[in-house]
Parts: structure tokens; sequence; C-alpha cells
């Protein structure tokens, strides 16, 4: 890539130029200033944040710079954990030449967005989009912002701004050897018109971008400092604990107050829509203690005989027929190859409903007043929460606004679901006035997730008589996210993102040229709500194409890698990180006795990736994951050190999936309740990882996902060559890893 | 009322017998550095030391505790963030999300109580703490590094 000019839009500015001043995310201001918070009344706590550190006008709506120098730059997305905070600041502050050292962050809210039209467009942090969603207009902003501080500068000396130039926030006039810093001629700045056009850096010459800088946002997690949505305190405030009927689409029937409401510390009983009940009292303790003892009735509807057992069979259902299936990829004519294989290799895998399960279970704040409302909370996207807000309230977007707390871990549920959001609105606004806190136990949490969907897949591959593959059929038989969650993102009745890793082309596209080729869904959605879920579709279908793939191998009596590689010729940045993992990890010589190894490989977010695991499986059949060697090409690392956090960290979500996630349905409803019976994996089971980051340029993938779409084939590849035995049906857990 | 020696200070408490240690230190003292996720004991999200050992607060009623029990949370692993495990923290950047870390720092400072030098081994059979962002790894290394800021410390 070379340097790109950028046409800056008029818009951006005439709206963004001047007014707005620091420190306008309560957020932020919460975190830093939380104990001022507590003496403001409640009603005008957005005004005070807004007015006590609106002192200093922003240069543009990404930038403000203080007169100690500090650059506060705004982040539109979420950070929860994956380190987007960080590298989106690392962007602005690329082009705008600052020192990195005085960099602080803060969220606008999505309120400030909608009355700015649009400024800093995309709040939502799903998708693994956070930066290669955004890299464009953030980097522009910081170069915009740039142009204005040396404008300013130059026209304070009454020198051609050419002779300027800056490095670290100094600005100097090269041919006097003057210097100012920004922070002294920020407010200069603010004043101008923004450059008509600007210039990016070609990648080649980026400093801060591409280095493995420290997170900006530890400190604080360190000591107990950091507010999560969860440990927010305002003013007067009360606890809510809640309970939905726990069946699916069950309802509210009715509830007992009074054999609650001398309890200690309880305000107020309430239902909430049609389908739950709230105890809000003094502290969440209480809340829980008296809605524990709460009697309460459900009228459970029309779910109560679904069953994972109906759920299997609906899916098997669909493994073979011919209704309501849509076609995700198709190449020549499967069937023809099929019929002419010398040899057709068949399997049938399952893959579980599984909880997000972040650690912070959901939770979310309100005030309500009859022509204002707002909510504080943990979100992956802050305008889905504002417009449920709105919703929930029944006031116009305009009289409402969201204020984003620091979450504990998104994964997907804390996005598209704003369930947690209109809950906690409709329990405020039975107390006009009054700020209340929603806090969902585990339990609560376990129960009404929205789920990793369920789905079956029925793969069969033929092979010609020297062990080619020659024909693939791959029947995927489930659950459509969409369908349930977004159906205007659906193609004529399809949901293309349950073919993630198995398209023709585009960011989910699958790694191997087979001659004869179909994917197709049988669409078939039980009543259990599924969910984006980190990594999404991919989870499961590389899966079931890295599994088989290796069956193919097998069966054809050829080396996993070999069989891959063959596969792979028009897929070259998918072969150099299976090549990498390959020779990192030492394929084809002996592994450590009793240690076996698998492969697996995948497109996804637009990254690339692969993996090699290497596990043994003892006499008692025992599974232990010795090492991972995991590779990734995202095109451009912003921070390598974040990927490699990234990188391990998708083995544990992906592997706790692999080993033990999945919620079972009974009577309409999960059985799970909490993770004793809804496991997660343990330092002890965490093997060794190595991360090779190896960007090849020109394209700008995802980080926070992918890696989980080949954590569970690798170990699962290296188990069958260990035991010989092939895995289908997930999680592990509770299956004998020797017998046949 | 019930006594608690919380971060060398005592304090006393109208409260109910039953209440968890956990919801005492979040809701009656504002200590909300330690985390409630499982409340069953499971996760180790609200990791406190009492008498310099690891517990889990959600399943601790007050009840059993009086103030000869000495009670230190997250907001009192140091001053300054000059433990040698925030130390460790920082250069490694090992949180994520965050949440889970307030537990997992105080369960290895009590096995750095108990054992100055831990092997892999004794890491594996005291941290048992659940982390969902997935920072084992660096969880190990942290250890590790402390371990060895600690005994520059002292010579
Ligand atoms: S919250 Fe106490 S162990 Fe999980
Ligand atoms: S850092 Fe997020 S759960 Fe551990």
């Amino acid at each position: 890539m070379k340097k790109e000019i950028i046409n800056v839009s008029r818009r951006d500015f005439l709206i963004t130029t001047g007014k707005a001043g620091a420190g306008m995310s309560l957020g932020f201001y919460l975190s830093g200033c939380r104990e001022n918070i507590s003496n403001e009344a409640p009603t005008s706590l957005m005004a005070a944040a807004t007015e006590k550190l609106a002192q200093v006008p922003e240069v543009n709506a990404w930038v403000v710079i203080q007169p100690d120098d500090t650059v506060i730059i705004r982040i539109a997305r979420s950070e929860m954990g994956q380190g987007t905070l960080t590298g989106l600041a690392q962007m602005v502050a690329e082009e705008l030449e600052c020192d990195w050292s005085k960099v602080t962050t803060e969220y606008p809210t999505p309120g400030q967005n909608i009355a700015r039209d649009n400024v800093w467009r995309d709040f939502a942090t799903g998708g693994s989009f956070g930066i290669r969603g955004s890299h464009q207009y953030v980097r522009k902003g910081g170069a915009v912002a740039r142009h204005m501080l040396l404008e300013a500068a130059a026209e304070q000396w009454g020198v051609e701004m050419a002779e300027c130039k800056v490095a670290n926030s100094v600005i100097t006039h090269v041919p006097s050897g003057r210097t100012i810093t920004y922070g002294n001629v920020a407010a200069a700045a603010a004043e101008l018109f923004p450059p008509e056009q600007i210039e990016l850096k070609d990648p080649k010459d980026w400093q801060l971008i591409g280095k493995p800088v420290h997170r900006l946002d530890t400190d604080d997690k360190l000591n107990g400092k950091q507010i999560f949505a969860a440990d927010l305190t305002l003013p007067d405030m009360l606890n809510a604990s809640i309970k939905a009927c726990p069946v699916f689409g069950g309802k509210l029937k009715t509830f007992d107050e009074t054999k609650v409401s001398n309890m200690p510390g309880v305000r107020k009983v309430v239902a909430v829509h049609d389908d739950a009940v709230a105890v809000v009292a003094d502290t969440w303790w209480q809340a829980k203690k008296a809605l524990d003892a709460l009697p309460i009735t459900w009228s459970k509807g029309p779910n109560t005989n679904v069953n994972s057992a109906s759920i299997d069979k609906m899916l098997d259902e669909g493994l073979t027929s011919k209704e309501n299936v849509f076609v995700g990829n198709q190449i020549g004519d499967v069937s023809k190859a099929l019929e002419g294989a010398a040899k057709v290799v068949e399997a049938t895998y399952r893959y579980p409903f599984q909880n997000h399960a972040t650690m912070e279970p959901m939770n979310a704040t309100a005030l309500w007043t009859k022509d204002k409302c707002e909510v504080w909370c943990p979100t992956q996207n802050g305008t889905a929460s504002l417009h449920a807000a709105a919703d929930a309230a029944g006031l116009p977007v305009s009289q409402c606004d969201v204020y984003k707390i620091h979450l504990g871990g998104g994964f997907g549920r804390r996005g598209a679901f704003q369930d947690y959001v209109k809950q906690v609105v409709a329990i405020a606004k039975q107390l006009p006035g009054i700020p209340v806190k929603l806090l969902w136990t585990r339990e609560e949490d376990m129960a009404h997730g929205h789920y990793h969907p369920i789905t079956k897949c029925k793969m069969r591959g033929g092979l010609d008589d020297k062990g080619n593959l020659t024909g693939l059929h791959v029947r995927i038989s489930g659950q459509s996210i969409l369908a349930a969650v977004n159906p205007g993102w659906m193609t004529n009745g399809a949901d293309m993102f349950t073919f993630q890793g198995m398209l023709p082309k585009g960011d989910h596209s699958i790694s191997y040229t087979v001659p004869n080729l179909l994917v197709d869904h049988a669409m078939r959605n039980p009543p259990v709500p599924p969910g984006f879920w980190r990594g999404v579709n991919i989870n499961q279908n590389a899966i079931y194409m890295e599994s088989f793939i290796d069956e193919l191998a097998h069966a054809a009596g050829k080396d996993p890698l070999t069989f891959r590689q063959k596969l792979m010729v028009k897929h070259p940045e998918g072969l150099a990180v299976l090549n990498a993992v390959a020779e990192q990890a030492g394929w084809g010589k002996p592994a450590e006795k009793g240690v076996y190894r698998g492969l697996s490989v995948c497109k996804a977010f637009a990254s690339h990736i692969a993996a090699c695991a290497e596990v043994s499986v003892n006499e008692k059949g025992k599974l232990k994951i010795h090492r991972i060697v995991a590779a990734t090409d995202p095109g451009y690392a912003v921070n390598p050190q974040q990927i490699e956090a990234q990188v391990e960290g998708s083995f544990v979500y992906g592997l706790s999936a692999l080993l033990y996630g999945e919620c079972t349905i009974k009577d309409g409803a999960v059985e799970q309740s909490n993770f004793h019976d809804y496991g997660s994996m343990r330092i002890n089971e965490m093997p060794k990882v190595e991360v090779i980051v190896m960007p090849s340029g020109g394209f700008w993938g995802g980080v926070g996902e992918p890696t989980i779409a080949v954590a569970a084939p690798a170990v699962l590849n290296a188990i069958f060559a260990a035991t010989g035995k092939r895995i289908r049906h997930f999680p592990l857990q509770g299956t004998n890893l020797l017998a046949s | 009322m019930i006594k608690l020696n919380v971060n060398g200070t005592v304090h006393t408490l109208d409260i109910d017998n039953d209440i968890p240690l956990l919801w005492v230190l979040r809701e009656q003292l504002g200590l909300t550095g330690t985390k409630y996720s499982c409340g069953i004991g499971n996760c180790g999200s609200c990791t406190v030391h009492i008498n310099g050992e690891a517990v889990r607060a959600c399943v601790i009623p007050v009840s059993s505790l009086d103030s000869s029990k000495q009670i230190v949370t997250i907001e009192a692993l140091s001053e300054d963030n000059r433990h040698p495990l925030q130390q460790a923290w920082k250069k490694l950047d090992v949180p994520q999300c965050g949440y889970c870390q307030s537990g997992m720092l105080m369960s290895a400072a009590a096995l750095l109580n108990k054992i100055p030098r831990p092997s892999d081994e004794d890491i594996d059979a005291n941290i048992t703490n659940i982390c969902r962002c997935g920072t084992f790894n660096r969880v190990r290394q942290g250890i590790h590094l402390a371990a060895d800021i600690n005994k520059r410390g002292r010579t």
C-alpha cells in the first residue's frame, strides 16, 4: 500500500470544529474521578461531567490536547479486553505525531455521535472489526489534527507551514530552530478549518503502528480501581435482581410480593416486560435474597416439550432434506463427482449450544424521568444500547444517552443483544428519578444467553484412485443466527453467515480448491435464542472442514500436511501460515514420545490462521495438550504483542468450548446453571502457545476471533493421530477418547 | 454487630449474619475491586486474603469472621502498584478485560507468600481461577517474574 490521499469531508469539520470539549464521556469521567461523581445530584450527572471537563476545545472529533500536552484520543469502539482501545489510539497517534507517553483515551457517547451527525461513525464492536473497520478514518482524524496544529504554529510564528515539522508533540520551525509544543497551539488550532485533503503515511513509514507498545488501560486493573459496569455506584442508587421465565418463550404469570416486601432493604417488586420479575432493594444482596424467596408462577408457553433429543432429531432430518435448503458455495457437479469417485468418505459432526459466559454477568444502570433516560452499561455497541434504551423508555433517542462503562468481557453477548438494557430501563421507569442498577446472577446469565448456534454437518468427500479430492458435499443442518437476530441481513431467505469459512470469496472464503463442491444449509431453527459468539460460525465450520480434510487425507493414505498443501496452491496466504506452523512445530520430525500432532488452517475475518497442536492421551484416556504453534497473517499488525495475547486467549476460549462447552435443553430451558456444570479451562490445562505473527500487508484482517477457529480442529486432529479415534461430537467432556 | 478487620481498618457493621463477605466488601465498604462472577466459590474472581490465605469471599458468611481475622483485598495489595506481581503484570500486559484479574492477583500473592519460587506444578495446583479472556500463559509468566523481582529485591 502506498500513501493514501483522503478527501476531508467539509461536514466532518463544520460540525466538529470548536465547541465540544474534553471529558465528554461519563465513562471516562467516572473511572477518573469516581469520588466526585457521588456528590453530584443524579439528574445532572451528564451535564456535570461535560461542564466540569469542557474547558479545552477539541482540535477535532478525535483529538483533544490539553495545555500540559496531554493528548486525549477519542475511541468509539468498545474495549472489552481485546486491546482495541490501545490499537486505535496507536493509529490516531501515528498520524498525529504526538508524544505517546502523554496519550490517554475517552469514549464519546452514542448520543453525542447522533447529535454530531455520526462524526465517530460506527460504535459497534464485533466481527473483529474494531481496527480493520476504522483504520482509515481514525488515521485521518489524527492526520487532520496534526495539519491544523502545524498550521496554528506557523500562523503564530508568521512563517510558512511547509517550513515546520513535528515529532513527539514538538513543532519545530526548521530554518530558525524555534519550537513549540502541541499543548500551546491546540486552542488556536481548534479555531482553524481542516485541510481539504490530507495524505496518510505509507505503511513503511509507520513508527507507532506495528510496535508492541504497552496497553493504555492496565494500571487500574491491577489494584481494583477499574470501574466495571457491575461496580458502578450512583448517589441514591437502588439495586435490582431479576428472574425471567426459564423456559424460552414463556411469560410471567403471577408473583406474590407480600411475601417479601417486609424483607430488609426491599423497596419494590416489579414485573419487567411480560416475562420477568425483579426485586429492587437498597443492596443487591438484599434484592437477590428477596427474589429467591419470592413466590413466582410462569406461563411456560409452547416450548416445554423441547429438549436436546428433540432438537437433534430436527437437525438429523435436515441432514438429508430438500426442504428449506440454501446454497452457500457451488462448483462443478458434486453428485457426479461422488458417483464417479474411487472412494467416498462420509462423516457427520455435531456442535452444541454454548454460552458466552463473560466473567462479568450482564448488568446495566438506568435513571429514568419523564423527559430523560440515561443508561450506564457495558456494551459492545453503544448505538444499539441507546436505541434499546429509548425504546424501553418510551422517549425519543434525543432525550436519552448511554455511557459506556468498562466491560468484563463481551465475546458477542453485549452487541446485538441489549436485553439487559431494556430490562433495566423498564425497571427504572417504575422508579422515576432514582438510579437503579440491575445485575444478573450467573444463574440468570446461564439461563438467558444468546447461545452459540447448534448445527450438525454431514460431509461427503470423493477421492480418485490416486487419492485426490474430486468432490465434496458439505451439508449443514441447523440454526441460523440471522433469522433470529437480524433478518434484514439475510439474502433471499439464506443466512450467508452460516457458511463462514466455506464461502467462494470474501473474509471467510474456503482455503481449498475443490473441483466439485457443494456447501448447503438446511435451516432448522429450534426455539433457543442463538447469537454471535466470539468466532461465530467459523468455530464449528472449521472443525467440520478441518477434521474432515484430515479424514480424507487418512483415507487417501496421505500426510495431512501434503494433502492440504496440494489443495491450497491457489491460496498462497493460507498456505504460508500453514507452512509456518508446520515448520516451527517440526512436522515430519518425530515429536516427544507419546506426543502427537494435528494441523488446521482457515481464513476468518479476513485473516489467515493456522495451528499445529501437540497432544498426548494416556492409557486412561486422559488428554493433555502440550504445545500449540499458531500463525496469523492479519495483513497489518498494529500491536504484535496484543495480537499474541489475542491468539493465546483465543485458544483458551476455543479449547474451553471444545473441552467443556455445552448447554443442553430440557423442558424448554437450559440445564446448566453455573461454572460447575458449564466448565471453562483453567491454567493447569493451558498448553504452551508459540505465536507467529506474519503480516503480509495489503489488507486488514481481524485478530480477536479468527484463531478460535483453528484451536479445536488442531487438537482434534492430534487426538486422532494419538488414538486413531475420530471425535465428531462436542464437547469432549464425558467422551472416552480411547474406545473406538 | 459484626466487627471486620479489612485492609487494616476495623469496621463495625450492623448487618445480617448470612451475608457473604463479598457483598459486605462491595456494598457496605465500597471495595468493588473484589468481583462477583459465579457466587458459588468456583471461579476465583472474588479471591481475597484472610490471614494471608487466599479465600473465595462469595462463599464466606460474615458470621464466620471477627476482627481477629485480617482481611486484605486487592485495593490493599500494595499502596502504589509496586507489589512484585503488579510490576510483573504491568511489564507483561497480563490483563485483557481485567475482570478476573483482582482474583488472579490475590491468588498469586497468596501463592508467593506460601512458596516464594513456585514451580509450574505449584502454579497449576494453586491458581484455579477462571479467566474467560484467556490470560493464563501471561499469568504464569507473571508469577515467575514476580518471584524474580522479589528475590532481587531481597538480595
Ligand atoms: S465469585 Fe466467588 S468464586 Fe466465583
Ligand atoms: S482478563 Fe478478562 S476474564 Fe480474565
